[in-house]
């Protein structure tokens, strides 16, 4: 794992007045899953549009095995997978006539290279004469996957893939990534669904522009480095409402059905909080430490 | 070379595909070429003239008679009331009126000399003029046989010292049809080529293939040949289906070489396609398409002599045609067929179109690269 895929010096672009990416650096090994995680209009689709060679970088550079996307832009379109965040296929062509296509333009076969997305292709291949525009989302994203791997590419960009997808597809989905990954595909992937940074390498968290970290997912948990807590009660509106009157509270984030609070000297006793919140007129109150998550250190970051 | 064949391929599949587009390319130029050419056409076939015969004499009998006999003449009524006729006018019942005083007969009688009316609606300038002139000829040819009656000397009918005889070279017979069906054969070659090139190519910006395209070892010039070329092999068969039609049913003739005018078709679609490829640049969605190329087209097609001679316009209209590709067309088309002008006789047209045609797609492939 010493060579490496991709790597960007100091990216940055600017369009018209805004300042999409503003100054990015980051390596990323041979073979690895890598995710950009950040919400939307952080920039992730500006660097891989960069990365892809579909624009230029106003400064900085990219290489990709070694490559550089403005000079070698032809080398690298030869050996890149790229689906972007839209679904970008002929709709008015055929499952097939799209595989087959995309597999021609890259002077290859659907034949040679049908090893490699066997396992995506037959799950849509009974529907290899319906129209590309009337597959359901899932079967559209298959589809983008098994072009964007027909003529066998190093690397693989993938742009949200599981935006706008159900949950049963979104877990399948990373798991085909999980199986090419062990293809020795390098595979750089975004989403703005922090649940999904847990499945990769390493992950970049990116929020306007500049990369906050780059760590692996385990390692960003472990630097939370404070307590955190899960809460709940009855009236969760008032009970965020009331926690960020507390002087010793520090962040109050809702998450799901409980809150997720963190103090400010790291020494909050729950008991005598509990307490406080029940002269609050609050009831079923339910309070728990628990293990921070990408979000959490997210939304830390971002504090920051 | 061979990833052209295969965009290539890839269009023609899409292009047959969709479900306007057949009935665009038989349709349309089989429903234009029978609609328009019997639709826009300048001759008068049924002029309404109404009646104020305040004469009631023999010989008032007689010219309206003569004017009721002419094919392109129906009375429309007869009223002893002049403001009856302006009225029919205001409401758009009659085109023109004939009004003949009473005395018609005996002033030409006694004195050898008469006079009538004839008031013409002038709201369309052409048709007035036209009506006018008809109706000047069937009364000086009424004019010359009342002479002959009245003074009973046959012999003056051929005392006119001048004889003109015209001859109208090219279109004898001054055939509508001849003179307009080429012109709409232009119109259907121009839309196909620009509008469908420009909307295509746009439609996948607007769809977000091109990204995906753009991703691919394809190169630019690969994916704009491969834009290009369906067009220029539909136009072509459009040109081909619009000549078959006008051959077979309206019989226009065929005098120069076919081939001569497909390959200067070649060069003008290399400019019409060019200026279809530099709106795409332009347009990012298909609606904008449309304004555009609606505007140039509009622009075009008036100018470009389809209706009016180009000759009568003024100077700096002329001037500007010089960029209008619909122009050389026009005036190429219907040389080849109706004159059998040779390569010599639309050289200049021909070398004007070539080098307009590689300046825009210079152009356009430059604001291409710039864009996508």
């Amino acid at each position: 794992m010493n060579e490496i895929a991709v790597e960007a010096k100091g990216l940055k672009k600017t369009y018209e007045k805004v300042d999409a990416v503003k100054g990015v650096s980051f390596a990323i090994p041979k073979g690895e899953l890598f995710g950009l995680i950040g919400p939307d209009g952080a920039g992730k689709t500006s660097i891989f549009r960069i990365l892809t060679t579909l624009i230029l970088p106003t400064e900085g550079k990219a290489e990709i095995f070694g490559n550089d996307v403005v000079k070698d832009y032809k080398k690298i379109r030869n050996n890149i997978g790229y689906m972007p965040q839209r679904f970008s296929l002929y709709q008015d062509l055929s499952v097939e006539e799209n595989l087959n296509f995309f597999a021609r333009v890259f002077g290859t076969s659907v034949q040679e290279n049908y090893d490699l997305i066997k396992d995506i292709y037959i799950q849509i291949e009974p529907f290899k004469n319906r129209l590309a525009g009337k597959l359901s989302g899932g079967m559209k994203q298959k589809l983008a996957l098994s072009c964007a791997l027909i003529h066998s590419p190093d690397i693989l960009i993938l742009d949200e893939p599981t935006t706008g997808v159900d949950a049963v597809s979104r877990k399948e989905f990373w798991e085909m990534l999980i199986r090419l990954k062990q293809k020795g595909i390098t595979i750089v992937v975004s989403t703005p669904y922090m649940d999904e940074a847990n499945l990769c390498d390493r992950v970049a968290l990116i929020q306007d522009g500049r990369i906050m970290k780059i760590d692996k997912p385990q390692n960003i948990t472990n630097e939370f480095g404070r307590k955190l807590w899960a809460i709940k009660s009855e009236n969760i509106y008032k009970l965020i409402q009331d926690l960020r009157q507390f002087e010793f509270i520090d962040t109050v984030y809702p998450f799901g059905e409980f809150i997720h609070i963190t103090s400010k000297d790291n020494s909050m006793d729950i008991n005598s909080l509990i307490l406080l919140l029940k002269n609050n007129n609050h009831s079923k109150i339910e309070m728990l430490e628990v293990q921070p998550n990408i979000e959490d250190c997210f939304m830390e970051l971002m504090n920051n | 070379m061979r990833k052209i064949l295969y965009i290539l391929q890839k269009e023609f599949i899409q292009i047959f595909r969709d479900k306007t587009m057949l009935p665009m390319i038989f349709g349309v130029p089989i429903i234009q070429l029978v609609v328009l050419v019997h639709a826009a056409t300048l001759e008068m076939k049924s002029i309404d003239m109404f009646v104020v015969d305040k004469d009631l004499s023999s010989l008032s009998a007689k010219l309206v008679n003569k004017f009721e006999g002419s094919p392109f003449y129906t009375i429309s009524g007869r009223s002893f009331s002049i403001t009856d006729a302006n009225k029919e006018i205001e409401n758009n019942k009659a085109d023109v009126i004939l009004h003949i005083p009473h005395g018609f007969e005996r002033n030409l009688l006694r004195e050898k000399s008469s006079e009538i009316q004839l008031q013409i609606d002038g709201i369309n300038g052409t048709a007035a003029s036209l009506i006018n002139a008809y109706s000047t000829s069937v009364i000086s040819d009424f004019n010359k046989n009342i002479i002959v009656e009245l003074t009973q000397m046959p012999q003056l009918a051929e005392m006119e010292p001048i004889e003109i005889q015209t001859s109208y070279w090219y279109n004898p017979e001054l055939n509508y049809k001849t003179y307009m069906l080429p012109g709409i054969l232009v119109i259907l070659v121009s839309i196909i080529s620009l509008f469908m090139t420009a909307m295509n190519i746009v439609r996948e910006k607007e769809m977000g293939t091109i990204e995906q395209i753009n991703v691919t070892p394809i190169r630019k010039h690969e994916f704009i040949i491969g834009k290009l070329v369906p067009f220029m092999i539909i136009a072509l068969f459009e040109l081909a289906l619009g000549l078959t039609i006008g051959k077979l049913f309206f019989h226009i003739p065929v005098v120069g070489s076919v081939g001569l005018l497909f390959g200067f078709v070649l060069v003008y679609l290399l400019v019409v396609l060019s200026i279809g490829l530099l709106i795409s640049t332009l347009a990012s969605t298909q609606q904008q398409v449309m304004f555009i190329s609606f505007f140039f087209m509009l622009v075009f097609i008036l100018m470009s002599g389809i209706f009016t001679p180009t000759e009568s316009m003024p100077m700096w209209a002329q001037k500007v045609n010089i960029i209008n590709p619909f122009y050389y067309f026009m005036r190429v088309i219907r040389m080849i067929l109706l004159k059998g002008s040779r390569f010599w006789d639309i050289s200049y047209e021909f070398f004007s179109l070539l080098i307009y045609g590689s300046f825009m797609l210079g152009l356009a492939v430059w604001r291409y690269r710039k864009v996508a």
